[in-house]
């Protein structure tokens, strides 16, 4: 079966498709979330070491984890916006930002709760701290350079380049537990080794961070929406919607 | 089951103030952030319908002698 994948990027016609999938993905990220944090309360066992403060780590680690894709999806949709002049991609980009930003913080704010107990400060200048506070900084530059700029197209490319340039922070942030000595512990999962976590553990940061997948397509898909809508609306197929609407 | 009572959850082995801390302004991040997507989309659809509303107007108002 051939589908056609660039019907998708008329802003039109992936308006109405995205319509129609914002409800399946609020209700696989509702129930998701649902099972994840009863695996990660009611089911997973206490820490020998961290007793129950090392609960956090089921929506420290999906933040965390959600703050580095999303910021490289977001990334992409921008240089495919810069290289092929495409609306739709900018568009996406635009609408990926507040959600990255906001994990970002998430992630920076279930971290400061957890050193607390357990290293006794809530923040140090170490590598992953601080290359992790540099991508909020990234998110929100790409954010505020857009929202400088009047005309659209111009915004569009000016926030793919910084948010290109940028990328680098990424290997930077993943890699600073093995790079430099810090306080922060090295990856809880890796490809290489096995995981070092009872596996009710593991699975409910994996259900979390898929919920958080789950609810980061839905919001951003609304944000594309209405993005889509304030920018197309001079055109014959927004006026049709308002007719009807 | 982890928990002897609905106190011992909260109290979550005395770390209850971090713990409920970072779910709680997860909960609030993620809610604030679902209002505001929606409060956007109704404030465009409501300017868009204005101006909708307006410009049939126009034409009315052109078309009749």
């Amino acid at each position: 079966m051939a589908i056609n994948w660039f019907k998708y990027s008329s802003p039109a016609s992936f308006y109405s498709l995205a319509g129609k999938m914002i409800p399946l993905f609020s209700i696989t990220a509702f129930a998701l979330f649902v099972v994840g944090l009863y695996i990660g309360f009611f089911v997973a066992p206490t820490d020998f070491q961290q007793s129950e403060a090392y609960r956090i780590i089921f929506i420290h680690v999906p933040a965390a984890w959600m703050s580095m894709f999303l910021y490289l999806v977001m990334a992409s949709w921008a240089a495919i916006g810069l290289a092929f002049n495409t609306r739709l991609s900018s568009m996406i980009a635009t609408a990926i930002a507040p959600t990255g930003a906001m994990f970002t913080f998430l992630a920076l704010w279930t971290g400061a709760l957890w050193g607390k107990p357990m290293w006794g400060a809530w923040w140090v200048w170490d590598a992953r701290l601080t290359s992790e506070l540099i991508l909020l900084f990234l998110y929100i530059g790409f954010m505020a350079l857009q929202a400088a700029i009047d005309d659209p197209r111009r915004a569009d490319k000016a926030g793919a380049v910084i948010a290109l340039v940028g990328v680098v922070n990424i290997p930077i942030i993943y890699f600073s537990v093995k790079w430099w000595n810090t306080l922060h512990q090295g990856a809880t999962v890796s490809l290489t080794q096995s995981p070092k976590m009872a596996t009710t553990m593991l699975t409910s940061m994996f259900i979390m961070a898929l919920a958080c997948w789950m609810y980061s397509f839905a919001v951003v898909l609304i944000r594309t929406r209405t993005i889509i809508l304030e920018r197309e609306r001079h055109t014959m197929w927004v006026s049709e919607l308002q007719g009807t609407a | 089951m982890n928990w002897a009572s609905w106190s011992d959850f909260f109290a979550m082995g005395g770390y209850g103030f971090y713990v409920w801390g970072s779910y709680l302004v997860s909960l609030l991040c993620m809610a604030g952030e679902i209002a505001l997507v929606f409060n956007q989309k109704r404030t465009l659809l409501r300017q868009l319908s204005l101006i909708h509303k307006a410009t049939q107007q126009e034409q009315n108002n052109e078309t009749t002698p």
